[in-house]
Formats: C-alpha cells, sequence, structure tokens
C-alpha cells in the first residue's frame, strides 16, 4: 500500500491508466542499477529517484572534476573532489528521501560485477569505455538480466535494451570490441553536454518501462540519435546465431576482462 | 542499382558485381575495419565481406561503435 504522502508525491504517476497505485507500488518495489555516475548515469539516476524506484544502485571510482559538470548535471560545483557516487546519492536522496540509494565506489570487473548486478531487476551502462561496454553485457546475458546499453560521441548517441536468451545482444552487433584507441572517446573527440541527456533519460524510460511492465522495449532495436540532424532511427537487429557470448555455440562461457580495450582515459586515471 | 543504406536510398552505379568490401569503399565509410555490416536484417560476419555481393533492393545498415559516456 502507499502511503498519504507517496499518494501525494506520485499523483502524476497514479493517474496514468499505465501506472496507477499498482504501477508506482512496482516502482518503488524495483531495483535499478547504474553503472557509472557520470554523463549518461546522472539524468538517469535524478528521474529514477524522482520516479520513486525504490533501490537505486551506483557504481563508480571516479571523483568530480571541473571538465564533468558541462553534461554530469547531478554533480555541482561544490563536488569537485568529491566521490561521485556520494555526491549523486546526495542529490538523489535531497530529491527523494522515500528511495534507497546503494553505492559502490569502485570500478566494476570480471571479479566483482556479478556479485554486484545480481541484487537488482535492471541494469543502466552508463559507461564510457568499450572494456566495461562488453563487460556489462557479458555479465548480464550470463546473470540473465535485463539491461540498457547507451553510447555517446560528439552529436550521436545509440542505445539497445537486452533481454538475455530474448534479444540481440551488444555482442550479436559487435562480437568483440574495438583495438584500444581505434574509437575515439570523449574526451578526445569531444561530446555536446545535452547529448547524455537524451539518451540516459531513455535508459531510465526503459527502466521504468521493464519495471512496470508496460510498453515496448528497445530489445532487437538499435535506436540511433542524431543531435545536429535532431534524427532517431530505429534499426531491427536480430539476434546473431554466431554470437560469442549468445549465439548457438557460445565461446564466452565465463567473465573475463578486455584488457584490450582498455582506453586512453582508463590509462590516464591509473 | 537500388539500396536502402542506413534507412535512405542509395543509388549505386550499375557494376558487374559488388562486394559488401567494395560497398564500404565505395560510399567512402569512415573506419570501415570497425564497421559492423547488417544485411537484409542479420548481422554479417566479417570474413564475408569480400565474398558477399550486394544485389538490389538490398537493406544494409552500417553500424558503429560508440564508446562514451560515464567520464
Amino acid at each position: 500500500m502507499l502511503t498519504d504522502e507517496q499518494i501525494e508525491r506520485y499523483q502524476r504517476h497514479i493517474a496514468l491508466k499505465e501506472v496507477g497505485g499498482k504501477g508506482q507500488r512496482r516502482l518503488l518495489d524495483g531495483r535499478v542499477l547504474i553503472i557509472g555516475a557520470g554523463a549518461l548515469g546522472a539524468p538517469a539516476a535524478l528521474y529514477l529517484a524522482a520516479a520513486g524506484i525504490g533501490t537505486i544502485g551506483l557504481v563508480d571510482a571516479d571523483a568530480v572534476d571541473l571538465t564533468n559538470l558541462q553534461r554530469q548535471v547531478i554533480h555541482f560545483t561544490s563536488d569537485i573532489g568529491r566521490a561521485k557516487v556520494v555526491s549523486a546519492r546526495e542529490k538523489m536522496t535531497a530529491i527523494n528521501p522515500g528511495i534507497q540509494v546503494n553505492t559502490y565506489q569502485e570500478w566494476v570487473h570480471a571479479g566483482n560485477i556479478l556479485g554486484i548486478i545480481g541484487d537488482y531487476d535492471f541494469v543502466i551502462d552508463g559507461t564510457d569505455n568499450f572494456a566495461a561496454k562488453f563487460l556489462i553485457n557479458d555479465a548480464c546475458v550470463l546473470a540473465g538480466i535485463p539491461y540498457s546499453h547507451a553510447g555517446i560521441l560528439r552529436f550521436d548517441g545509440q542505445t539497445i535494451t537486452v533481454r538475455p536468451g530474448e534479444s540481440a545482444c551488444y555482442r550479436c552487433i559487435f562480437p568483440s570490441p574495438p583495438p584500444k584507441d581505434a574509437i575515439p572517446t570523449c574526451s578526445q573527440a569531444g561530446v555536446i553536454g545535452v547529448l547524455p541527456g537524451v539518451l540516459g533519460l531513455i535508459q531510465a524510460t526503459e527502466a521504468i518501462k521493464l519495471l512496470l511492465g508496460k510498453g515496448d522495449l528497445l530489445t532487437g532495436t538499435l535506436l540511433v540519435y542524431n543531435a545536429l540532424a535532431m534524427s532517431f532511427d530505429k534499426i531491427h537487429i536480430n539476434r546473431n546465431p554466431k554470437c560469442p557470448i549468445c549465439g548457438e555455440t557460445p565461446s564466452i562461457k565465463e567473465l573475463k576482462d578486455e584488457v584490450d580495450a582498455v582506453t586512453h582515459c582508463d590509462l590516464e586515471k591509473s | 542499382m537500388n539500396l536502402t543504406v542506413n534507412g535512405k536510398k542509395a543509388a549505386i552505379a550499375d557494376k558487374e558485381s559488388l562486394s559488401i568490401s567494395g560497398l564500404l569503399d565505395e560510399l567512402n565509410v569512415a573506419d570501415p575495419l570497425y564497421v559492423t555490416v547488417e544485411l537484409n536484417g542479420d548481422i554479417m560476419e566479417r570474413i564475408n565481406f569480400d565474398s558477399t555481393l550486394v544485389r538490389d533492393g538490398d537493406e544494409i545498415e552500417f553500424l558503429y561503435f560508440m564508446g562514451g559516456g560515464r567520464g
């Protein structure tokens, strides 16, 4: 049941026939993990907190720096130098004290990721490097946890939702990571600050729809966005029978870190 | 030859034969080594780029790595 305060706080949700009191209860019972408390994770975390997702996990080992503030709207100038997960949790619980925010001040790697994602209904990949993106895909596929992938660069973004075993995964499209430094990162090539806002909120929308069990997810569909053209293209993606992790004869049966995909950004951090 | 490339109609000069590799070249696709190609709904294996010929009416999507997000 919802309290009087909850009925008032979530009135605009409850008024929707697709949500109602039951749906809001589902959101409050929902558990969403956001990996990366940065550009994509910031808008997702703020809106999921406001929406009353009862338990939200945040994973990030990094501290806030000045270059983050052009787009990572959950962090303020006064947060520079503070842990991103702590800074983000503060804003989320200020918006909504009725939610639980679990913080993991660490990077995900093959040794810890399954232990973290196992507690959640849905995972949002808000990371900025291919090693993490492939690891998150592999972990979610092996653990059978649905997740949202997104990537951004310059004025472009793309996102797909994966239901392991049912819809195409990231490796169905890209069987292995590009060699390190083959593809520019945002720190090298730049990114327009509003872009991850759009993509991160699409990811948050997917989380909410999954928890509600309403609407059509971006499963089997890569949404490709270009901010300059203001174009949204949906590309249908079939499962790939040759996929190395979810295909007919998978070669990846346990997690490993894609060390070759470590990027310039990671090298700077270490 | 009329193809649909990334959702848009593309008229390609008629040739005896044009492979996926040839098409990547013809359209000056950037970083072709890192492009995934979807042909009529199915993701192609890279080893087949040279031997697979495009045909009139094919629908082709070039899919690109995009790595940013957190930092």
